[in-house]
């Protein structure tokens, strides 16, 4: 099986939502116009982290933004993930609205105490006196020949987390809205950005401060035949599969989850009752992922409508490869075209088809 | 550079005899403010022998005694401003007490109900934070909240000595400097972190002296001295206040109970050491000072303890008579909105404290929408 990993050199257009533009952003620049929107509505709005001031962030998604709100309101921390994550708990619960950056995902291991022991639980405990506002923003995933711990796709860790939002965007459109809806609301939200499509493709995106809903997941090309579940950065290769499998004649309705956590079961379900048929793609390992919930949900709900097993393409369950055998590691459109097929061919009277 | 110099000071007036080391400032110290910090630490030393005996009977849960530590928590209460935020650790119901949070609240909170937390009083206040040190983090972004909102007031924030090795202190600390925030940073040193001794918790000669590594100033009170422990505290909150950033106070005690009701500290420390502790507790010191200087007597001894007792007894009446509330709360504040793919566990979870309270609703259930147990 050859690798067909798309990396941020590769340039496409942007099938996922729409044409490029003359006033077109990247992913990346949809996260820097959703903050600088959220801090123009809303003086509470903070943001913090290393290198999110002067710098503008090592991807740039704060750029420019101190020299506009100032350093009261675009804090350089000094480097500690526990204190980043336990102040952004205390100004949460004071009235602020925190967006701390977490420089990577592989880095948020300290702060995870914070978020489960306190932003997940200090509406609960405080029987709503005091909630938790705040955003946590990470890059996520593999792809960009990083060093060891820049690729980590941990996102199920997060996911198994009651009280916590988890939302990952796959477009720019996406990015802005969720991550506007993400700062606006009064539940703490982990915001992961699959940096492997941070400036995969260029799309409209209009700066009017609409949000797009949490716990909400979007239908990015309806079909009929197959229902293909994933998130992020492996839309990419998701839909590349999709329409492949369009010329063989069968036809596909992807989704992008978006909501981690709260999961949009109703979405979910809709679709497979109507196609049959699903398979989940996504980067993070397999055992205990993410897709491991869906599949299960989904089996709960409609067993006796299923015409094959869910599929399931993930991450190998071994520690994430440094960057020579990154791409090994990624469910290739291959892979995801394979699944697509079996399950397709699955006659329901013992065994898949060979192909 | 030139050689830096750095010097820990110690802070006491009250000797454990009931004299004064050195004047204090009587401005600082009216009789009455005097006699209320006796008549408070009475109380707390009081409910927290009632409760520990509600824990004995099984009316209250693990529960973390303050017994030695009044004087601490009284002094700051005093202190502190109600716009102040206080994040508290678990031995600080005596702050928490004179910040408005009722005996009932606290008795709810030890009792397994989350309705503890719900104040009536100081709503901005932090909860009792039980994972050790990460209770810095929130004083830290409450001061960066206040300083934003340009609020002349401060943060204040109280750990055990065990904490002061965690990271979250050590990160706080270094911020706390590095921005200078309004926050005042009290560690209640008493000696014991559960079976840890303070002598292999720390290499250094004071918990204080941490403060110089992040440049900000330290200081040891006597923690058994409510006059010390006051006078440094409100010394710290008027400088963040100001402005003029933030103070570590380590106030030396001994905790001379249990690590909670699920320890016995007979296991690691000598008798010697404790009866050694007793001679320096803080409430006797201060009941000698107010008789010799204030005129405190048996008989006002006897009437403020009739009075306490009476407290704690309408708090704990006050207690055992609230109801749990429904099982449903679990999900009620959860997240603002409950989502709809929770909407499912909330009803199965209805449906069975339904049954449980009134088991002829069965009747008026649908069992396969509900899942509801035989």
């Amino acid at each position: 099986m050859s690798n067909t990993l798309r990396t941020i050199s590769q340039n496409s257009n942007d099938d996922l939502t729409g044409t490029s533009a003359s006033n077109s952003v990247n992913l990346i620049e949809a996260v820097n116009m959703a903050l600088h929107r959220a801090m123009l509505e809303d003086q509470n709005v903070v943001i913090l982290g290393e290198d999110v001031g002067v710098n503008g962030g090592v991807f740039r998604a704060t750029d420019k933004l101190r020299d506009e709100f100032g350093l009261k309101r675009v804090m350089d921390t000094p480097l500690a993930e526990t204190m980043i994550a336990g102040i952004s708990v205390g100004m949460a619960a004071q009235g602020l609205r925190p967006v701390a950056e977490i420089q990577f995902m592989g880095f948020i291991f300290p702060a995870i105490e914070q978020l489960v022991c306190h932003a997940a639980r200090m509406r609960n405990r405080t029987r709503g006196r005091l909630a938790c506002p705040l955003v946590i923003r990470a890059p996520f995933g593999g792809g960009i020949h990083a060093p060891e711990h820049h690729s980590e796709s941990v996102e199920a860790l997060f996911a198994h987390i009651p009280g916590l939002n988890v939302v990952i965007p796959s477009s720019p459109q996406r990015a802005y809205g969720l991550l506007l809806s993400a700062i606006r609301s009064n539940d703490p939200v982990i915001f992961l950005e699959p940096k492997r499509i941070y400036r995969y493709s260029k799309s409209d995106v209009i700066d009017n401060g609409l949000g797009l809903p949490i716990g909400k997941s979007f239908v990015i090309k309806p079909g009929m035949d197959i229902t293909l579940i994933t998130w992020g950065a492996m839309l990419v290769e998701t839909m590349e599969a999709a329409q492949i499998a369009e010329k063989s004649g069968i036809s596909c309705e992807v989704i992008d989850v978006a909501s981690i956590s709260p999961l949009d079961h109703e979405t979910l379900i809709h679709s497979v009752r109507k196609t049959g048929r699903c398979c989940i793609i996504h980067e993070a390992a397999r055992h205990c992922g993410v897709g491991a919930e869906i599949a299960a949900t989904l089996s709960e709900q409609l067993f006796n409508l299923l015409k094959a097993p869910i599929g399931r393409i993930t991450g190998y369950d071994t520690v994430m490869p440094y960057f020579k055998n990154e791409a090994y590691y990624f469910p290739a459109v291959e892979k995801i075209s394979a699944i697509i097929h079996e399950t397709i061919a699955y006659d329901h009277h013992g065994q898949a088809k060979k192909h | 550079m030139d050689t830096l110099h750095f010097s820990i000071a110690f802070e006491q007036y009250l000797l454990p005899d009931g004299h004064l080391a050195k004047p204090f400032n009587s401005k600082d110290f009216p009789p009455e403010r005097i006699l209320d910090a006796y008549r408070i630490m009475c109380l707390i030393r009081s409910f927290d022998q009632k409760a520990i005996a509600l824990q004995r009977t099984g009316k209250l849960g693990t529960y973390p005694s303050i017994l030695g530590q009044e004087a601490i928590g009284v002094a700051i209460g005093h202190a502190m401003q109600d716009e102040d935020v206080f994040a508290p650790y678990y031995r600080d119901i005596a702050t928490q007490y004179l910040r408005g949070v009722s005996l009932r609240e606290i008795l709810l909170y030890w009792g397994g109900s989350e309705m503890g937390s719900d104040f009536e009083k100081c709503r901005h206040d932090f909860p009792i934070c039980v994972p050790i040190a990460t209770q810095l983090g929130h004083a830290a972004g409450a001061a960066i909240a206040l300083k934003m909102q340009a609020s002349h007031h401060a943060a204040l924030v109280t750990c055990g000595e065990g904490a002061t090795s965690k990271g979250d202190f050590l990160e706080t600390l270094n911020l706390a400097g590095a921005w200078q925030l309004p926050l005042v940073i009290v560690v209640n040193n008493n000696q014991w972190a559960i079976s840890t001794p303070r002598r292999i918790q720390c290499g250094a000669q004071s918990i204080a002296q941490k403060a110089i590594g992040a440049g900000i100033p330290g200081v040891v009170v006597d923690g058994n001295d409510y006059f010390a422990v006051y006078a440094e505290v409100d010394k710290a909150l008027k400088k963040a206040r100001s402005g003029k950033g933030a103070t570590l106070i380590e106030a030396q005690s001994y905790r001379l109970g249990d690590h909670t009701t699920a320890d016995d500290a007979s296991r690691y420390r000598s008798d010697t050491e404790l009866e050694q502790a007793w001679l320096k507790e803080p409430i006797k010191r201060l009941k000698q000072y107010i008789e010799t200087e204030l005129n405190w007597s048996a008989e006002k001894e006897l009437s403020m303890q009739k009075a306490i007792d009476e407290q704690i007894k309408k708090a704990v009446d006050s207690y055992l008579n609230t109801p749990a509330e429904p099982a449903t709360s679990m999900f009620d504040h959860l997240y603002e909105r409950l989502p709809d793919c929770l909407s499912d566990q909330y009803a199965e979870l209805q449906a069975i404290e339904l049954l449980k309270r009134y088991p002829n609703a069965r009747k008026f259930l649908n069992d396969d929408n509900h899942r509801v147990g035989a």
